[in-house]
C-alpha cells in the first residue's frame, strides 16, 4: 500500500525483463510462480501435516474463507478422506465481510455466505477448526476470521493454512501450513487463480506493478 | 446506495443484492449469539411521526444486532408537540451525528425531504411516508415469496455443499402475486408493485372500485375489482391481504364501503378462499390484521400463512438495508462494487 515504505525492495523485486511474458513496457509483469501441478502437492502435503499434527482428523473441521479458501477447503477434504477413511470429507465456509476492520474504508462489500456441515447442528464447540484461506497477507482478513469463529462457538483448536504467505503481516498471526512462502514487496500483487473459481488452470501469479 | 426512500426505481440488480444479504443475515439469526460487530460506534436514529409497533421494533432489533446505536424518537412526548418542524429536528439529528435516520411521516415525500433538503447527511431510510412508500416492508414481503417460492427454504438446514438459501441470486420471474384490499391507503401496495414488478414478478390488485386510486393505469400491473374471479382463474402463487385502513377514512368505513361485513364477503380472505388456490401458494399480511374484517382467523393461522414469518424476515431485511448504507465509505458515492471477487482481490492487496 505505501510505495515509499523502508522495505528492502532491491531484492524482492521481480526483475521485469528477465521475466515477464509481455514485452510491453507499460503493462505491468505477470509472474506464474506456482502451477496447477505445484498447487496440488501444497495441498497434499498440507492435508498429510494436518492429519500427522493432529494424530488424526477426530473433530476436525475445515472452514474456507470466501472466495478462493471455500474451494481450497473442498480439495483438502477430498484428500484428507483419503488418507484419513475416518474424516466425514465435510467442509465450511466462513464469511468475515461483517468482522472486518476497514468496512468505513471500502465501498460497501456483498455478505458473503456462511455455512457449517449439516451434521454439527450449528455448533463448533470443541471442534479442531482449520481455516483455509488463499493468501496470508497483513493478516487482518484471519483476525476477522477468528472474531466470526468467536461467535459461532468455542472450538477446542484453532489452525490456519494458507496456499501462499506473502509476508508483511501488521497482526502478531502466523499460519500452522503454508503451501509456499513467498517472499513479495508490498506494491505487488499476488493471486490465486482455480480452475473452478476463475476458470483456466490453476495458478499463482505475481504482478510486479513497477515502482 | 445512500439512502433507502423508495422501491420505484430501485435496479434490479440492487434489489437482488438487499434480498441476498438479507438472506445471510437471516443466517446469522438462528444462532446463539446473534449479534454482529458490523456498525459497531454507528448511532442510527427512528423517528417516528406515526404510531408503530412493528416496524420501530424491527429496526431497532435490527440496528442492535448490527451493534449500532439506537436513538428513539417519537413525535409524541418529544419537542414536535410543541410544534418543531421537521427541518429543526433534523438539523438536531445532525448535530447529534446521526449516521442513519429511520423516518416514518404522515405525510407523503417526507422522506425524500429530509435526505435531499440538505439538513443531513445521514443516509435515511423510508420506515414509511403517508401513502407513498414503504420500501423495507416490500422488500421483506419480496424475500419472504422468494424464500418461499424459488428458494423451497424453511428455516434452512444447512448443508456442506454450500446451499442452504437455494434463491441466491434469483429474481421473482414468472410468480403471480395478488394483492388485496384498501389499496387506495397503503403504501405497501405502492412499494409492492414496484418491487416485485422490478424483481419479474406479475402483480394484480383487487380490491372494491372506492379503494383503487386514481391513475392506477400507470401501475405496472393489473388490476381487478373481483377476488374469487381472481383466485379462480389467475391462480396466484401468493396473496398479500392489505389492512383496511379505517384511521385514513375520513368518513368513517360507511363512506368506501357500505359495511364491513359486505366488505368481508367480497374481498375478506378466508378458509373457503384459500382451498382455491395451488397448493403451493402462500398467503401473507403486512400487519396489524382486522381479523374477521380482511382476513379470517382461520386464514390467518393455516399453515400456509407466512405472516409471522414476515415479522421475522422484517428484521434480516433490515439489517441488510443499515448494512447496505452504513458500511462503506461515506465519500465514494458507494456504488455497488463489493462483488465477491474484487472483495478477495482487495483483501491481497490490502
Amino acid at each position: 500500500m505505501n510505495p515509499g515504505s523502508r522495505m528492502p525492495e532491491s531484492s524482492a523485486l521481480p526483475s521485469q525483463a528477465s521475466t515477464a511474458p509481455s514485452t510491453d513496457p507499460g503493462v505491468a509483469a505477470e509472474r506464474t510462480v506456482l502451477g496447477e501441478a505445484d498447487i496440488a502437492r501444497a495441498l497434499t502435503r498440507i492435508a498429510h501435516e494436518i492429519v500427522e499434527r493432529n494424530k488424526g482428523a477426530a473433530d476436525l473441521l475445515l472452514l474456507g474463507i470466501p472466495t478462493r479458501g471455500v474451494q481450497l477447503a473442498h480439495r483438502l477434504a477430498e484428500r484428507l478422506t483419503q488418507i484419513e477413511p475416518a474424516f466425514d470429507g465435510e467442509y465450511g465456509t466462513l464469511d468475515v465481510t461483517m468482522y472486518r476492520d476497514d468496512l468505513r474504508r471500502q465501498p460497501t462489500r456483498a455478505v458473503g455466505q456462511t455455512v457449517l456441515p449439516g451434521s454439527l447442528d450449528g455448533t463448533i464447540d470443541d471442534k479442531v477448526v482449520v481455516l483455509v484461506d488463499d493468501v496470508l497477507f497483513s493478516g487482518r482478513t484471519i483476525r476477522a476470521a477468528l472474531d466470526a469463529l468467536n461467535d459461532l462457538g468455542r472450538p477446542r483448536v484453532v489452525q490456519l493454512a494458507a496456499l501462499v504467505d506473502r509476508g508483511h503481516r501488521e497482526l502478531p498471526i502466523r499460519a500452522d501450513y503454508v503451501g509456499k512462502n513467498l517472499p513479495t514487496s508490498r506494491s505487488e500483487r499476488v493471486r490465486v487463480r482455480l480452475a473452478d473459481v476463475d476458470g483456466g488452470t490453476d495458478s499463482v501469479v505475481i504482478s510486479g506493478v513497477a515502482p | 446506495m445512500k439512502h433507502l426512500l423508495t422501491t420505484q426505481g430501485l435496479s434490479k440488480d440492487d434489489a437482488i443484492l438487499l434480498l441476498d444479504t438479507s438472506a445471510q443475515m437471516a443466517a446469522t439469526q438462528s444462532r446463539e449469539n446473534k449479534k454482529l460487530p458490523t456498525l459497531r460506534g454507528r448511532t442510527v436514529v427512528n423517528l417516528f411521526y406515526e404510531d408503530s409497533t412493528r416496524t420501530r421494533i424491527s429496526f431497532e432489533t435490527a440496528a442492535k444486532r448490527l451493534s449500532a446505536d439506537v436513538i428513539n424518537f417519537s413525535a409524541k412526548g418529544s419537542s414536535v408537540s410543541k410544534g418543531e418542524s421537521l427541518k429543526d429536528t433534523a438539523l438536531t439529528l445532525h448535530a447529534m451525528g446521526a449516521d442513519a435516520v429511520v423516518v416514518r411521516h404522515s405525510a407523503s415525500g417526507a422522506a425524500h425531504q429530509l435526505a435531499h433538503a440538505g439538513w443531513l447527511d445521514a443516509g435515511v431510510l423510508n420506515a414509511g411516508d403517508g401513502m407513498h412508500q414503504h420500501p423495507t416492508q416490500a422488500l421483506l414481503d419480496a424475500f419472504t415469496i422468494r424464500r418461499h417460492l424459488v428458494g423451497n427454504v424453511g428455516t434452512g438446514v444447512p448443508g456442506s455443499r454450500q446451499s442452504t438459501d437455494t434463491s441466491a441470486g434469483a429474481d421473482l420471474s414468472g410468480l403471480r402475486i395478488a394483492i388485496v384490499g384498501d389499496v387506495l391507503h397503503s403504501r405497501v401496495a405502492r412499494s409492492n408493485v414496484y418491487l416485485l414488478r422490478t424483481l419479474g414478478a406479475e402483480v394484480t390488485l383487487v380490491a372494491p372500485p372506492t379503494l383503487v386510486p386514481v391513475g392506477v393505469e400507470t401501475w405496472p400491473c393489473r388490476v381487478s375489482y373481483h377476488l374469487d374471479e381472481t383466485l379462480e382463474q389467475w391462480q396466484p402463487d401468493a396473496v398479500m391481504m392489505l389492512r383496511v385502513q379505517r384511521e385514513r377514512m375520513s368518513g368513517g368505513s360507511g363512506s368506501f364501503f357500505p359495511s364491513p361485513m359486505e366488505y368481508s364477503r367480497k374481498f375478506g380472505f378466508d378458509a373457503r378462499r384459500l382451498a382455491v388456490l395451488p397448493d403451493h401458494s402462500i398467503v401473507m399480511h403486512p400487519g396489524p390484521m382486522n381479523r374477521g374484517l380482511e382476513i379470517s382467523a382461520a386464514a390467518a393461522d393455516h399453515p400456509r400463512s407466512v405472516i409471522v414469518e414476515q415479522v421475522a424476515n422484517g428484521v434480516a431485511v433490515r439489517m441488510a438495508a443499515l448494512y447496505l448504507l452504513l458500511a462503506g465509505t461515506d465519500e465514494t458515492g458507494t456504488e455497488k462494487t463489493g462483488t465477491e471477487k474484487t472483495s478477495t482481490d482487495e483483501r491481497n492487496t490490502l
